[in-house]
């Protein structure tokens, strides 16, 4: 009887349901239960907090810092997502079929970000371990002092990737913009290929790992140096 | 600190509608700013009983709900050698004459200090007012309004006064209007450049006047709205989002960070910009819409030009 | 040392090239980076001693100090939270990180504060274990640079800190040096061991008043509306800034002066950006007098500075609901006590002028993560002294209310206030002591 509930996925309108009470049935719902939010129209903070392996599919465009801190739901935005879409996020999957705005993933821990489309600037801002997978273009700044994890971008990046990186790594497919200070190419070896390997299949995305590139630090800010003062 | 609303109408059947379509944009946008708000709406070029082709109009303000506005257009007329209708909507006036808007402009800054010019042009009306933009809508019945295009703005007031003067959409010249999302730098400068260069006049510390009257500047010197806006990328510091009509035209520029959010749809209707995508959530055609984050740094522009 | 003698009276001194500042021009041209230090604001600036209280006799009457209570408890987040914070006393322990701070300091500090009913607050550098045991009410920040960030903290604290920006550097980010980075510090902060670590400036993910309002929001999504929630800012153009935080949807609104202290700055951003604290409290309260929200709804908490019960309960008649300590909760803790006179010697200081908290060599094992350092100094005896400290606090500041005849220290009020030098008249809006002027106002 349990499983059965939990196969069906239950529709929760957010034309009759306020922000609040949905975010307190989704934080509260079992592992395993399935939703399908309709309308969210744009509105802030939904499906936030989540702590538990909870299905989510929201049924159009959804605005800022939906699946914010998402902490294992498997969340899906069916249109397009606004300011930091999945901000800080701790684990589980979150997956956009359109384009992001800016500031996707910022501050990620872990888990899978998927943006299918395009990624507006900053995305992967400071990210802390998060895999983000763009299918699309990235803009500006993206991956701004970014410290763990993995950005994957398809199509290309504006100027300043990976500004002040630290040790995520970048795969890039197409071009990038002037490269951000202490940005440079690195080397693609065999576990890094493994790796971008592994990250396209997760997010369902057919790309040939041979056609990527790989961007990381140079370390050179690593240590406050006069040598350096024209990139601070 | 505030949310904008744009809607520019492709096809004129749409016209009729415009502030219906228009109003909820708006309405979505209070949370963003719940101290004032603005409406710049463009219609009826050339509607005068003369049939004049030359008509004008202006939007006027003045704090007393008893202000002789019929003793101003009379001494308007009579110095200007013109004919001036009173249109009354709430607090506003809406003059109707003949002439150039700012001759007529230059008379009331001189003869009528006291009286807020909220706009000066040929289609151009902008109607502003303290309080939530629902009540704001209604008193000066937007919904009811037909027009080309309409441009809004709900204000958070950061480091200017809450009055009706301080809230956008702001003219400084001709049909042109600004409403700015954000904070500029370099404004106190900029003004003062503006004010050396001669007949640049601010009615209020705001920030976004600066930029307006910036771009009425450029204008003058015979620069495009695009070239203006390309030009306000080198001049202007510090992060925005503006959205700017002119009588035909509509533009969208972000500052090269871009902080400050920014929505555009298109459609073969119409053309909407929101600070935030709800604002355009229900409008008719929607779900077809190219919907996308204008690029930092790069103007964006329709109609005129 | 032979130049110890003063030196000869014919030499003049330049009041503009100090020996100070000629020692930086040294240094500068020998080492090509600013010079970067702990503490706060260090010249002379118009403070709280420039103010005088105005005690009762005979056209007001004060209370008995042994038997006529003044209350001293404060609730912050009655705005908009589920479960505000009621702390027995008006005197918080301001932010300051794991990391910038070693794991006993921080445990001390829980300690101290917990034994006389106030909070403490976690800095640029997530929670630990350590201080959210041992600190019966926690205030977890939230900052640009989301270092240990993470929900389940966020459902453990108390309270939440938006960070915007801190007294001794408005604008700028944080900075912790490669000395302090531990495995454990770097591990907390997802960062590479044995970096210089410089945090962000603004936050990632949204920037002003129209967005924070969003960005606060999602805060209270998260945790169920249960958690006030703070704005942190440093002293500027503070009016406008109070304004925004209470429009954003703040429950508590922090300001800290220019005097406010910092773990590694520039000197030159430490010594040169920001108002002091005397006019950031009365703009402040200003702003929330304007709105009608003064000791109501939205509570005001004031650092930057605050040494004794004196400097409390003026900020609280100028306008606070309550004030934070950084510094003053340093030194309660041991920091540059005479006894380690000898190893501040070595490292080129003297008590009371030690300020390099970046160096992360601190004698007294509070300002490192070296463990043999941090050993130095007990939780437990710390947490005494700063709780000693706190109740010192307590008693000055409630002498002073009863001596202006309040049963409560919120009663204080601006008008029980004099001021001593016509900078303080101005910048507080107090009249100078015997008059009724205060610059600006006209006579």
């Amino acid at each position: 009887m349990k499983a059965a509930l939990a196969a069906a996925s239950e529709a929760l309108d957010l034309d009759r349901l306020e922000v609040r009470d949905l975010n307190r049935r989704l934080q509260g719902a079992e592992t395993g239960a399935a939703f399908e939010v309709l309308n969210p129209l744009g509105r802030h903070s939904l499906a936030v907090g989540l702590r538990r392996p909870v299905e989510v599919t929201l049924r159009g465009h959804v605005g800022y810092y939906c699946a914010g801190m998402n902490d294992g739901g498997r969340i899906a935005v069916a249109g397009n997502a606004g300011t930091g879409l999945a901000e800080n996020m701790m684990s589980g999957l979150v997956r956009v079929t359109g384009d992001a705005s800016q500031s996707a993933g910022a501050s990620g821990h872990g888990g899978l970000l998927v943006i299918e489309g395009n990624a507006a600037a900053r995305c992967g801002i400071s990210l802390k371990g998060l895999d983000i997978v763009v299918g699309g273009s990235v803009g500006h700044n993206s991956a701004f002092m970014a410290q763990a994890g993995t950005l994957t971008i398809c199509g290309d990046a504006e100027a300043g990737l990976g500004d002040s990186l630290y040790e995520t790594r970048i795969y890039l497919r197409g071009q990038a913009g002037e490269l951000g200070a202490d940005c440079v190419e690195k080397e693609m070896r065999p576990e890094h290929l493994a790796q971008l390997t592994d990250l396209l299949a997760r997010a369902g995305i057919a790309a040939d790992p041979a056609d990527f590139r790989r961007y990381g630090s140079a370390r050179e800010l690593y240590r406050f140096r006069v040598s350096n003062l024209g990139a601070y | 600190m505030c949310g904008i609303a744009g809607l520019f109408l492709k096809t004129p059947e749409l016209q009729p509608k415009l502030g219906a379509l228009f109003s909820p944009m708006l309405r979505e946008m209070s949370e963003r700013g719940p101290d004032s708000a603005g409406i710049a709406v463009y219609r009826d070029v050339g509607r005068n009983a003369a049939g004049d082709p030359r008509h004008c109009k202006l939007s006027l303000y003045h704090a007393d709900p008893a202000f002789d506005w019929d003793g101003l257009a009379h001494d308007l007329g009579a110095a200007a050698g013109i004919a001036v209708e009173v249109e009354r909507l709430a607090s506003h006036a809406l003059l109707h004459a003949t002439g150039a808007p700012a001759k007529l402009r230059a008379w009331l800054l001189a003869e009528r200090p006291e009286v807020r010019i909220m706009s000066a042009g040929h289609s151009l009306e902008i109607y502003k007012e303290i309080g939530l933009p629902a009540a704001i809508l209604e008193r000066f019945a937007v919904p009811q309004m037909a027009g080309s295009h309409a441009i809004g703005h709900t204000r958070m007031a950061t480091e200017s006064a809450v009055t009706t003067e301080g809230a956008h959409p702001f003219n400084t010249g001709d049909d042109l209007c600004l409403v700015h999302n954000g904070s500029l730098s370099n404004h106190h400068q900029v003004k003062r450049w503006l004010q050396r260069r001669g007949d640049a006049r601010f009615q209020t510390e705001n920030d976004s006047e600066v930029a307006a009257g910036y771009l009425t500047y450029r204008l003058s010197e015979g620069a495009s709205i695009a070239e203006a806006l390309e030009a306000a990328l080198t001049d202007l510091d510090g992060f925005y989002t503006f959205a700017v009509g002119t009588g035909d035209g509509f533009a969208v520029l972000r500052d090269p960070i871009a902080c400050k959010p920014a929505v555009l749809a298109e459609t073969d209707d119409w053309v909407a910009m929101a600070s935030e995508f709800r604002a355009i959530a229900r409008l008719p055609g929607v779900e077809q819409a190219r919907v996308w984050e204008p690029a930092p740094g790069q103007v964006y522009s329709w109609g005129s030009e | 040392m032979s130049h110890d003698r003063s030196p000869p009276a014919h030499l003049r001194p330049s009041a503009l090239f100090d020996a100070a500042t000629i020692h930086e021009i040294q240094r500068a041209a020998r080492e090509g980076l600013y010079k970067i230090r702990g503490f706060g604001a260090k010249r002379a600036l118009p403070h709280f001693d420039d103010l005088v209280f105005l005690g009762a006799s005979v056209s007001r009457y004060p209370l008995e100090g042994y038997r006529e209570r003044c209350g001293t408890d404060v609730i912050l987040g009655e705005r908009h939270a589920s479960k505000p914070l009621h702390l027995q006393i008006p005197i918080t322990i301001a932010g300051m990180s794991f990391g910038s701070l070693s794991a006993n300091a921080k445990e001390a500090l829980g300690r101290g504060a917990s034994a006389v009913g106030t909070s403490t607050t976690t800095g640029d550098g997530g929670m630990t274990a350590e201080e959210r045991g041992h600190s019966n009410l926690l205030v977890y920040q939230l900052l640009p640079s989301r270092y240990g960030m993470n929900p389940e903290d966020l459902r453990k604290a108390d309270a939440i800190e938006v960070v915007i920006g801190q007294g001794a550097k408005p604008g700028g980010g944080g900075m912790l040096l490669g000395q302090k980075i531990s495995d454990r510090v770097a591990d907390m902060r997802s960062l590479p061991h044995d970096v210089d670590q410089r945090s962000a400036c603004r936050h990632p993910d949204w920037t002003g008043p129209d967005d924070l309002e969003i960005k606060i929001q999602e805060l209270r999504e998260i945790t169920g509306w249960e958690k006030p929630v703070y704005v942190k800012v440093g002293a500027t153009r503070t009016y406008y800034d109070t304004l925004l935080a209470v429009k954003a949807g703040a429950d508590v609104v922090v300001v800290d002066g220019m005097q406010g202290g910092t773990g590694a700055t520039q000197e030159c951003f430490i010594e040169h950006v920001g108002i002091p604290t005397l006019p950031a409290v009365r703009l402040a309260a200003e702003a929330l007098r304007e709105l009608g929200l003064h000791r109501g709804a939205v509570k005001l908490i004031v650092s930057g500075g605050i040494r004794n019960g004196a400097d409390v309960a003026k900020a609280v008649a100028l306008g606070a609901d309550a004030v934070s300590i950084g510094t003053a909760a340093l030194i309660a803790l041991g920091d540059n006590r005479p006894e380690l006179a000898e190893d501040y010697a070595k490292l080129g200081t003297a008590p009371g002028y030690y300020d390099d908290w970046h160096l992360g060599n601190d004698p007294a094992g509070i300002t490192t993560q070296d463990p043999d350092l941090e050993r130095r100094l007990d939780p437990v005896a710390g947490g005494e002294r700063l709780a000693n400290y706190l109740r010192v606090l307590t008693l000055e500041a409630q002498t002073l209310a009863r001596a202006c005849g309040k049963s409560h220290l919120h009663n204080l009020e601006p008008e029980d206030l004099a001021a001593l030098t016509v900078e303080a008249a101005a910048m507080a809006k107090v009249p100078l002591a015997g008059t009724d002027w205060i610059p600006g106002q006209g006579y």
